[in-house]
């Protein structure tokens, strides 16, 4: 039978690995990111040695005893998601590099949109904006509402006056077609 | 015959990369690139198609090489694997005309992005992979396939957009991919096998609390893939993006690779320790929330996209059942959201193409204008949204009775939740179809006719979307018998580890 205990030395190296792979991927930079990916699938491509159990001889027939070889399983494992790691690595640092290129930076960015919808949902605001949400005095409900609780919130007052703009737009457009 | 069918069974992987490598190969020859293209997905249809009448009689095994079982790697095409083979093999091709009825109407047709159709093709045999891998491993290379061609397809073109998208998108899959080797590693020193059927007779044997640990760890990596609630939000912000045929495609297919991971490995391998009580409530917190973040939304693409990641949650419902009942009912759905969530994501493409934007808020008087484009997306959005006799409806009511049998106050949290989901989603894509075909024109809209080109791809998966609705029967059967095999792991083992192929 296989000697299954793991190599201490190993045990330590996969620990620190993830460790700092973990670290890294959570920085916003994608350079890091990537460095820590880097890390993190070392750590665990060395898990899967651990998983192979003590080394041994290599496995080719004639080569001593059975019971004395390698598990050549996790190897082949091993084998590919090397490969596949290193094609990944390529990618984003392709992406890295684009996305330097572009904003001369590689920070991941946050969604936009999501921002914009986060900010209408605090202001209870519609989503879209309909002639069913317009009142006669060509502003929305809803935004007539918003505007009256942020009174004590100066830095929103831009954001009302302008989404008020819109309302009117909209209104007009909704009494063109009546 | 049996053993006959049994040689189909690499196809639908090697057919698609062989012919990526020769469309590479002709990237001066775009004709050629198109027709081989075209041909090897709908000879991969065809190959479904075959594998889907065969598999019916018994499951199809290959040892390759023929290295037996627990040695070697076996691919096994079972009921559920037809059945996920011939739909999304039938996606994808109507997908690729859709491309590229759009290259020809942009008048591209001559110099297309020449590694459209190779990584695209990567991608069709990453899915499959995935579906006839029987062994983890070769899941884990499925996986790798597909979502190494989506990066390369979701960053098409290298814009500012797409690359931060992208960026979110490829960070959050290698994450998964890196939980999903870690659960590989755990999983062969725990048990010294990654052959599905193998791990199915040891994995009882060994610490529950290491079988625990390998569990949670495959269902994390799965569900991120499948955008299960806590770990969806990476999905409405990346898909949209993408161009309209590459999100239908991955709308389609990539998170149902996912939800079919989770299903074969809870059925197959963690018949004891289920978390069916952890599933129910994340499927519940899937629905509800996913559509909430639906109703909020005023791009069409974003709502649809949101409707996606609740309408998975019917899917893990169905799963955490562990009924016969419930399992058939989340097989069928998974067929019907495939399809329709495909066809609205294409309409979709069209509408940006008629009224210039997907913003709910600038859209309008499209009904007027293009009648046609009104009906494709009429009847999908009601099929998603459950309205009677469409195959949406049905597969919600397979699933609602499935719930109501298992008779235990948290079904029945579940049953209302996914009710309350079917009215929302029904809002959401009413209010889409308000804003989009019956409000007033905001802007004026270009006097375009929409290419046929374009249309007809739309067509062919609106015409199966509503034949799914005619032969719902024999779909519904076959999905039971599915069902019969998932709940029965020892059919699929005896199959494996015992056959005579």
């Amino acid at each position: 039978m296989i000697d299954t205990a793991p190599s201490i030395v190993l045990v330590i190296a996969v620990g620190a690995f993830v460790i700092s792979g973990v670290y890294l991927m959570l920085e916003r930079s994608l350079t890091r990111i990537l460095l820590g990916f880097i890390l993190l699938g070392n750590g665990v491509n060395l898990m899967f040695l651990i998983a192979a159990g003590r080394a041994g001889n290599a496995p080719l027939i004639g080569n001593g005893e059975e019971s004395g070889w390698t598990d050549p399983l996790p190897q082949a494992m091993v084998l590919t998601a090397i490969v596949i790691t290193l094609g990944l690595v390529g990618f984003v640092g392709a992406m890295a590099y684009r996305s330097w290129q572009l904003n001369g930076h590689d920070e991941v960015q946050d969604d936009l949109e999501d921002r914009r919808i986060a900010r209408l949902a605090a202001k209870n605001a519609p989503a879209v904006f309909d002639v069913d949400t317009d009142t006669s005095d060509a502003t929305p409900l809803d935004d007539q509402a918003a505007g009256v609780r942020d009174e004590t919130e100066d830095d929103s007052e831009e954001e009302t006056e302008s989404r008020n703009g819109h309302g009117v737009d909209d209104a007009q457009r909704g009494g063109d077609q009546r | 015959m049996n053993i006959d069918a049994a040689y189909l069974v690499p196809l639908p992987v090697v057919i698609p990369l062989v012919t990526a490598g020769l469309t590479l190969a002709l990237w001066r020859v775009p004709k050629l690139q198109r027709l081989f293209a075209v041909a090897a997905l709908a000879l991969m249809v065809v190959v479904g198609a075959t594998l889907l009448v065969a598999a019916d009689s018994g499951a199809l095994v290959m040892h390759l090489g023929g290295w037996d079982a627990p040695l070697g790697i076996s691919l096994v095409v079972d009921r559920l694997s037809a059945l996920m083979l011939t739909v999304s093999a039938f996606v994808l091709l109507c997908v690729l005309l859709y491309s590229l009825g759009q290259d020809i109407a942009d008048g591209a047709a001559e110099a297309p992005v020449t590694i459209y159709y190779p990584t695209y093709l990567i991608l069709a045999a990453g899915v499959s992979n995935a579906f006839i891998a029987g062994d983890l491993f070769n899941l884990y290379v499925g996986f790798e396939i597909l979502l190494a061609a989506s990066y390369v397809l979701l960053t098409l073109g290298g814009t500012g957009e797409r690359i931060r998208a992208g960026a979110i998108y490829v960070v959050v899959a290698l994450v998964s991919s890196v939980i999903f080797l870690t659960g590989l590693a755990v999983t062969y020193a725990a048990t010294g096998t990654i052959n599905l059927a193998h791990l199915a007779q040891r994995l009882p044997e060994i610490d529950p609390g290491v079988s625990l640990a390998i569990q949670v760890l495959l269902l994390l990596a799965f569900g991120i893939k499948a955008a299960i609630f806590p770990l969806s939000a990476w999905l409405p912000d990346s898909y949209p993006t993408a161009p309209a045929p590459v999100t239908a495609v991955f709308a389609g297919l990539l998170t149902k690779v996912g939800v079919y991971a989770i299903m074969r490995t809870q059925t197959l391998l963690f018949t004891e320790t289920r978390l069916d009580n952890l599933l129910m409530i994340l499927a519940l917190a899937t629905m509800i929330l996913g559509i909430l973040g639906a109703v909020a939304q005023s791009d069409i693409k974003r709502l649809l996209s949101f409707t996606l990641v609740s309408h998975i949650g019917y899917m893990v419902f169905g799963i955490a059942l562990s009924t016969r009942t419930g399992m058939a009912g989340a097989v069928f759905y998974i067929i019907h959201h495939i399809m329709v969530q495909t066809t609205l994501f294409l309409v979709v493409g069209l509408i940006e193409r008629r009224g210039g934007t997907t913003n709910l808020d600038r859209l309008g008087g499209l009904a007027k204008a293009s009648p046609g484009l009104a009906i494709l997306f009429f009847i999908p959005a009601m099929s998603l949204a459950g309205i009677p006799p469409l195959s949406g409806f049905l597969g919600k009511l397979g699933l609602l009775q499935a719930g109501v049998q298992f008779d235990e106050p948290l079904t029945w949290v579940l049953v209302a939740g996914a009710i309350v989901t079917s009215l929302l989603t029904l809002y959401a894509v009413v209010k889409a179809w308000n804003k989009a075909f019956w409000q007033a024109p905001t802007i004026e809209l270009p006097q375009e006719r929409l290419p046929r080109t374009m249309v007809f791809p739309t067509g062919m998966m609106l015409v199966a979307v509503l034949g799914l609705t005619f032969v719902a029967g024999p779909v519904y059967g076959y999905a039971t018998r599915a069902a019969d095999e998932l709940m029965d792991p020892s059919v699929y083992i005896t199959n494996v580890l015992g056959g005579t192929s």
